[in-house]
């Protein structure tokens, strides 16, 4: 199975690279862009033939090691 | 009096915390590689030093924070062990779990590296007690992540508990509530961004980082 995990800030807390991209792309014109987030895509492949079993297991993963849930959010997709 | 500094791959100021213990306390000082399973006995300080341990992947002081012996430093912060974490170090101690927030990027996205005026907010923990009646000390920071966050009511309870140990006077990295360094509950765990290893003696600048490492082992 094939797994992604996207981690962001949460929101509220201050994404100050999201806020530099925000500024750049004004620069550039895009005056119509607001709320940039910057985050991180973390894929591998996982062992499992459970789909719910392998959400947990990257759950855990996630809650341990991949994103600190102190400021940041994380979302699971699985294929 | 015995103390250990824990050697991660990356870190950059552990032989500075040698030096700077040496110096200002005479105590015997080891260096414990990340990859031990234990520490020496009869520790009176543990420091964790700045650098970017595992190269800052991932976040500042995660992949650390899971280092083998960090099981033994929690272990030992348990059984009320002096333990600081210094800029890396205090990152890798919140990831740990065995201080509360997190430290985000600056504010302003810059690396901040320059000496600051600190005040003691809370002069009665044993990392503080030698600094007596003074409420200012200078400490320099270096640092790219070193914005202290954690939500509101965190905040509120380290307030009032006192376990606000020093505050920016002028906040270099937008740090919340101008907070530099701060305790657990216990008052036996400093997590503090400034050095007080380059603030050894009066020729780095300051002496003030001396008084907290005395302080630290007077009263183990």
């Amino acid at each position: 199975m094939k797994a992604k995990v996207h981690v962001f800030l949460k929101p509220g807390v201050l994404d100050v690279q999201g806020k530099a991209v925000e500024q750049a792309l004004h620069g550039l014109g895009w005056s119509g862009v607001e709320g940039v987030r910057v985050g991180k895509t973390i894929e591998f492949d996982l062992a499992a033939d459970d789909r719910a079993a392998a959400e947990a297991e990257v759950k855990a993963m996630c809650d341990k090691l991949l994103a600190n849930t102190v400021i940041e959010s994380y979302r699971v997709e699985l294929a | 009096m015995k103390a250990a500094v824990i050697v991660f791959p990356g870190s950059n100021c552990d032989r500075d915390c040698k030096v700077a213990v040496e110096r200002s306390t005479g105590a015997q000082v080891e260096m414990v590689w990340h990859g031990d399973t234990a520490l020496p006995g009869g520790l009176d300080l543990i420091v964790l030093p700045g650098g970017f341990s595992y190269g800052d992947y991932l976040r500042c002081g995660a992949m650390a924070a899971l280092s083998p012996v960090m099981a033994e430093v929690k272990a030992a912060a348990e059984r009320g062990v002096a333990t600081v974490g210094i800029c890396n170090g205090f990152q890798v101690l919140c990831e740990a779990g065995l201080l509360p927030g997190a430290l985000l990027q600056n504010e302003r996205l810059k690396y901040v590296c320059k000496p600051v005026a600190l005040e003691v907010t809370n002069a009665q923990t044993r990392f503080t007690s030698g600094y007596g009646g003074r409420r200012e000390v200078v400490m320099t920071v270096g640092n790219g992540e070193g914005n202290y966050f954690a939500d509101e009511a965190t905040l509120d309870r380290l307030e009032g508990e006192g376990q606000v140990v020093f505050r920016y006077r002028d906040n270099p990295n937008g740090s919340a509530r101008d907070i530099a360094g701060i305790v657990n509950p216990k008052g036996n765990v400093l997590g503090m961004m400034p050095h007080p290893d380059r603030a050894f003696e009066a020729e780095l600048g300051s002496a003030d980082g001396a008084i907290l490492f005395q302080s630290a082992l007077a009263s183990a």
